[in-house]
């Protein structure tokens, strides 16, 4: 008796197993696709560690508040957006590896670039060879060889790219009176910084003016003081610097030891935007003009930047990240948002259409209205000229004031005067 | 162009950088030169010394110099405990030659990933009086930001040579590479020796962390760049010769200042290696090596 109700118990048993497993394989197997329909997957590779991390994991925190946005207003084509990311390590010989892996292992929709020309630059052979749509956040003249059509580039640096980038400095330098005669070009041996140094080195050269010094150093040098004097001894009345954090750092330490005597200083240093090095800076910036995409002045108030800044700002607590945001990170959700904006109107995955569409119309996005060049640029610059005022202490609170750094140029977005010359 | 104020500045900067140079590298001269253990992990113990002074500097506003000097001990003690680790994993078995050298790459990712965990990846930099000024007669200066750091190299070279070449350890440390069986008649744990020599060297590192941050804002990945760097200087002084190491630091320090200066700086890196080749091609030893 109890053998057999043991025997019937364990053919229950088996029989609820059986069925419960046979449910969960059908729903296992129905589930997968169903979950990959229901999503569009957003790949892309990212600096999260190595020399450019410090701005790539704050634009990934910029994508990430995109997507949840665009998922709370209801996501692309009534699908919920997944972005699937990779770090790059900062070293560019990763780049093609990941994309591929993107596109054949993780199957994404769509792929946008990684943070800065060295990291968009590889990934351009496998993105054309597949005929994609790709949005890049950050590369200077990366589409100057490749003439690639869907390429979208989210950085102001306008139509020409090389030289639009330190156009500003020029205009405010040759306002003055008497306009300035000469000019040292120094930058970093590496492929954004000589980008720019070409650009400003051209224009130099059109504008009649005497080049005394030019010169790239290696972008590991630690101390720019014999840099700075060899300047110094040659007397310019400009200097154009083309340098990324570090050198930046401490190309503007050498000038103030030195005692650097010029009429204008700066031009494409990158890292003087970000919140951790002006406030380690602090009053040493004051004086130095140099570019920059977004600063909190009046003029540049667009629709969507400060409810952007404030998601931003507090995602940011506690990532070691810049806690401003204010360089990059608008940009970052930007070429998310007309990456976003082109699905949305033309109701269509497809990347031919989808790339006719961007080439043909423009975006309203938070880092104002966007536009593209045949190139892929923006068809208008916008890159900033911005000059370092009024600084008196080291206090984050103060970058976030308007007027410590006025916008000189273009006209159209000007908030303030230049003070002229940088030291006599 | 050539102006006597020029050369002036150009010598004076290359002192100053050979003098950190060599303070980076004398920890890998001990463990290197001396102890025969590459120890490729010494930039990021390093990197780990100038978040250190950066945390204190930004919690309580302490001295980088001295927040080195205090965690000292403290680095002395991880390099004691790391070796224990080497030895027993590796060196015992005679095992040490390719799998310790994965051991130091392993050490070198989990420091510069812990950092990256704790502190992020954006740059750091610490607040002192004396960087962002400089002393001046005439047309020379001297930016203190370089100065200081070159007088504490200089403290640290000294203090280490004195206890290498006075104290019965010290001699054993420089012994114990060559000759075991030699030192373990006179009495000496050549095992204890090596842990004393290696947390030696990795204690140098909590200062010369320090002495980084005050010239350079850092990130984790930052030691990486200087791998080169110091490991050309410990060979170039002779692996394992203290003088040498300054000597060697100054060297290369001064090359590059007056290279910068004089000819322009994307041939510092060129020219600063060619004097290791061919020192290397006339003095296969090094400067100081026997």
């Amino acid at each position: 008796m109890f053998m057999k109700s043991s025997e019937k118990s364990g053919l229950r048993g088996w029989l609820k197993r059986s069925l419960a497993m046979a449910i969960l394989a059908g729903a296992v197997a129905l589930g997968a696709p169903a979950q990959a329909n229901d999503t569009i997957k957003i790949g892309f590779s990212m600096a999260l560690t190595g020399g450019l991390a410090g701005a790539g994991k704050g634009a990934l925190i910029a994508m990430q508040v995109w997507a949840e946005d665009t998922n709370a207003a209801g996501g692309l084509l009534g699908k919920q957006v997944e972005l699937i990311y990779y770090d790059d390590q900062t070293n560019p010989a990763n780049v093609p590896g990941i994309y591929t892996k993107l596109l054949d292992i993780d199957d994404v929709d769509f792929v946008v670039s990684g943070y800065g020309t060295n990291l968009i630059a590889p990934a351009m052979p496998i993105v054309m060879q597949r005929g994609l749509v790709f949005p890049s956040l950050f590369g200077l003249a990366v589409n100057e060889k490749f003439n690639y059509p869907n390429y979208f580039q989210i950085m102001p640096a306008g139509p020409e790219p090389l030289t639009d980038w330190s156009k500003g400095f020029y205009t405010v330098a040759m306002a003055q009176d008497p306009p300035p005669k000469t000019i040292a070009l120094v930058g970093a041996d590496a492929e954004f910084a000589k980008n720019a140094v070409k650009g400003a080195r051209i224009q130099a050269e059109e504008l009649g003016l005497e080049i005394v010094y030019d010169e790239s150093y290696h972008p590991k040098t630690p101390d720019f003081t014999p840099i700075v004097n060899a300047i110094q001894a040659r007397n310019p009345d400009m200097v154009f610097v083309g340098s990324y954090p570090p050198d930046s750092v401490g190309m503007v330490k050498a000038a103030t030891e030195v005692g650097l005597k010029t009429k204008i200083f700066g031009g494409g240093m990158v890292g003087l935007q970000f919140a951790s090095i002006m406030t380690a800076l602090g009053p040493k910036l004051n004086g130095i003009v140099n570019y920059d995409f977004w600063v909190p002045e009046p003029t540049l108030k667009f629709e969507g930047v400060e409810a952007f800044l404030a998601k931003y700002q507090k995602a940011a607590e506690g990532q070691g990240v810049d806690p401003l945001g204010y360089y990059l990170q608008p940009y970052a959700y930007a070429y998310l948002q007309v990456l976003g904006q082109a699905i949305n109107a033309t109701n269509s995955a497809d990347h031919a259409v989808i790339g006719e569409y961007i080439r043909n119309n423009s975006f309203d996005t938070v880092v104002g209205n966007v536009s593209f060049a045949p190139n892929g640029e923006w068809a208008k610059t916008r890159v900033l000229m911005v000059q370092y005022q009024g600084i008196e202490d080291n206090e984050l609170a103060t970058f976030t004031k308007a007027g410590t750094r006025v916008v000189l140029y273009p006209a159209e977005w000007k908030s303030g005067d230049v003070n002229y010359p940088y030291a006599e | 162009m050539f102006t006597v104020d020029l050369l002036f500045n150009a010598l004076i900067a290359g002192v100053l950088l050979g003098g950190f140079y060599a303070a980076v590298s004398l920890g890998l001269t001990v463990s290197f030169g001396q102890l025969n253990i590459v120890n490729i992990a010494h930039p990021a113990f390093v990197i780990l010394g100038s978040y250190i002074a950066y945390m204190c500097n930004s919690l309580w506003g302490l001295d980088p110099i001295l927040t080195g000097i205090i965690f000292i001990p403290v680095f002395f003690l991880i390099g004691a405990g790391a070796y224990r680790l080497y030895y027993e994993s590796f060196e015992r078995k005679d095992d040490e030659a390719l799998r310790g050298l994965a051991f130091f790459f392993g050490v070198m990712f989990i420091i510069e990933v812990a950092l990256i965990m704790v502190y992020g990846v954006d740059f750091r930099t610490v607040q002192a009086s004396y960087i962002g000024q400089s002393w001046k007669a005439g047309g020379i200066g001297v930016p203190t930001r370089m100065f200081v750091p070159f007088c504490v190299a200089i403290a640290m070279f000294s203090a280490v040579y004195l206890y290498m070449s006075r104290t019965f350890n010290g001699r054993a440390i420089k012994a114990v590479a060559q000759d075991r069986l030699a030192l373990q008649l006179m009495g000496a744990d050549p095992v204890k020796i090596k842990q004393l020599g290696f947390g030696i060297s990795i204690g140098t590192a909590a200062l010369a962390g320090a002495l980084l941050i005050i010239i350079i804002p850092v990130e984790p990945s930052v030691g990486r760049l200087y791998i080169g760097q110091v490991f050309a200087i410990a060979v170039l002084a002779g692996l394992g010769s203290i003088p040498g190491t300054l000597v060697a630091g100054l060297i290369l320090g001064i090359a590059e200042s007056l290279v910068s200066t004089f000819f322009g700086p994307s041939w510092a890196p060129a020219v600063a290696f060619g004097i290791l080749l061919a020192a290397l091609a006339f003095r296969p030893q090094g400067l100081f090596g026997r």
